[in-house]
């Protein structure tokens, strides 16, 4: 090979050491940047929304399908044990259920006496699928195929049946990513809902491998919460929308400092399941800013 | 310009499907690092540089879609390519220990990383539990994945020098 192309070339180069300082500067400007404001992630996520997104969407549906194809193989067995066990049960829930119908339609009427119409099954939702999960290990973040474009804004809560899921933290375009409760760095404030003790919910890695996640600061003197009771969110949270269940408590023990309890919560939903959520597109500040009400 | 397509596809490629396909199919819920296994594979067989631009990518693109901050994981990963171009001294392609070595110390690195930055800082001192339930079962399985994915970015790799070659050839 002639001597001159290759000096030309490494004219051009340079070295790795300046490039990876260069860089590493760039990544500490970033991290201070995003670190501190918002003010970067909106072009970025926009662009990466364009490419990938839509790959994503494609290549999910075919990794839940091999997912479902495998657990199916394993399950059958236990299925046919448990669809016995079910039916029993419907039949149960059947009777009950007449009666609770009975009472539901007493409940309707005394709220509407007392006007009590925010009830969570009024929110405004809309539905929307999984489409990837985070990329590590350490952390439970999902992204879904709705973004701004469809009307979500950031801040608003995330469901799935009947418990809480966790709440958008970035939106794209035609994507955003939800902070899921169990996630390690998530904290929600919630309430106890039989006594109206108020607590705060922290996921925690280390805890969901038992299937649960903790709770703190539960300031009950009176010990009248046990085990077994709901929690839901609460009325002083300022992201989440009041009343809606997060799980229900499978364990209490008194803190060190004998003052408050902490102990471990079940959350409501199967977090390892997901594959469509609903989001609240009520804003928990759209009660008194109409702002945000334009946006419903 | 080549090189450069074919290298950006192949990280979107791999990002896409640790995020999606191997999401699906993860044993108790660890999924392999591809990302890994792209940013080391190139920067022992193509360099320092080579291994910086593709760690920077790889971070770069998680940190858009999952990180809480952008340019955390760009680092680390750069690091992580750097020191691995370090070795594209002494590595030769027929040779598998040390490709496998490195990126298995390339994956430890990175979950002791992550783990020192974002969880000890946080008051999560219980590291063994860390250890043995996210950074050994992750090391596993990307190693496994790696005796797949491995080959396949050898053979790019070749195919693109081979064309480079012959292009410089003809150029000439």
């Amino acid at each position: 090979m002639s001597p001159i192309i290759k000096r030309k070339g490494e004219k051009f180069t340079l070295p790795g050491k300046y490039l990876l300082f260069i860089l590493t500067i760039l990544c500490t400007g970033l991290i201070v940047l995003t670190f501190n404001t918002n003010l970067i992630s909106a072009p970025i996520s926009a662009v990466g929304g364009f490419i990938i997104v839509p790959l994503q969407d494609g290549v999910s549906k075919a990794g839940s399908w091999l997912g479902r194809r495998s657990q199916e193989l394993v399950q059958i067995r236990s299925l046919l044990e448990e669809n016995e066990k079910l039916k029993a049960q419907i039949d149960e829930l059947t009777m009950e259920n007449i009666s609770l119908q009975q009472d539901r339609y007493e409940l309707t009427n005394l709220r509407e006496l007392y006007d009590l119409d925010v009830q969570y099954d009024e929110y405004e939702k809309v539905g929307a699928r999984i489409i990837a999960k985070d990329s590590g290990n350490w952390f439970h973040s999902f992204m879904i195929d709705k973004g701004y474009e469809d009307g979500l804004m950031i801040d608003m809560n995330v469901m799935a049946g009947s418990g809480l899921v966790g709440r958008i933290i970035d939106v794209g375009p035609n994507w955003s990513k939800v902070m899921s409760i169990i996630d390690d760095n998530s904290n929600t404030s919630g309430m106890v809902l039989s006594t109206s003790d108020i607590l705060v919910v922290s996921g925690n890695l280390e805890l969901y491998a038992q299937g649960v996640i903790g709770f703190e600061k539960l300031v009950d003197s009176g010990d009248r919460v046990v085990e077994g009771d709901k929690i839901v969110t609460s009325n002083v949270s300022d992201k989440y929308l009041p009343g809606i269940l997060i799980g229900y408590i499978s364990a209490i023990n008194v803190d060190a400092n004998n003052l408050t309890k902490s102990g471990q919560v079940t959350p409501a939903v199967d977090f390892e399941h997901l594959e469509e959520v609903l989001i609240i597109t009520q804003m928990k500040q759209s009660i008194d800013e109409e702002t945000s009400i334009g946006e419903n | 310009m080549r090189r450069f397509l074919v290298s950006g596809m192949l990280v979107i490629l791999c990002f896409v499907l640790q995020t999606t396909f191997f999401k699906g199919i993860a044993f108790s819920g660890i999924v392999p690092n591809l990302m890994i296994i792209l940013t080391a594979s190139f920067g022992f067989m193509r360099g320092e540089r080579t291994g910086i631009a593709f760690g920077f990518f790889c971070g770069l693109l998680s940190d858009i879609f999952f990180g809480s901050v952008i340019g955390l994981n760009a680092m680390i990963y750069m690091y992580i390519g750097y020191a691995n171009g370090k070795f594209n001294r002494i590595f030769f392609p027929e040779d598998i220990k040390l490709p496998m070595a490195l990126i298995l110390v390339s994956d430890l690195v990175y979950g002791l990383a992550y783990y020192v930055i974002l969880f000890l800082m946080r008051k999560r001192f219980h590291f063994t539990y860390y250890f043995v339930h996210v950074i050994l079962p992750e090391m596993v399985y990307t190693i496994f994945i790696t005796l797949l994915l491995y080959p396949i970015s050898l053979w790019i790799n070749k195919k693109l020098e081979d064309m480079e070659r012959r292009s410089a050839r003809k150029f000439v």
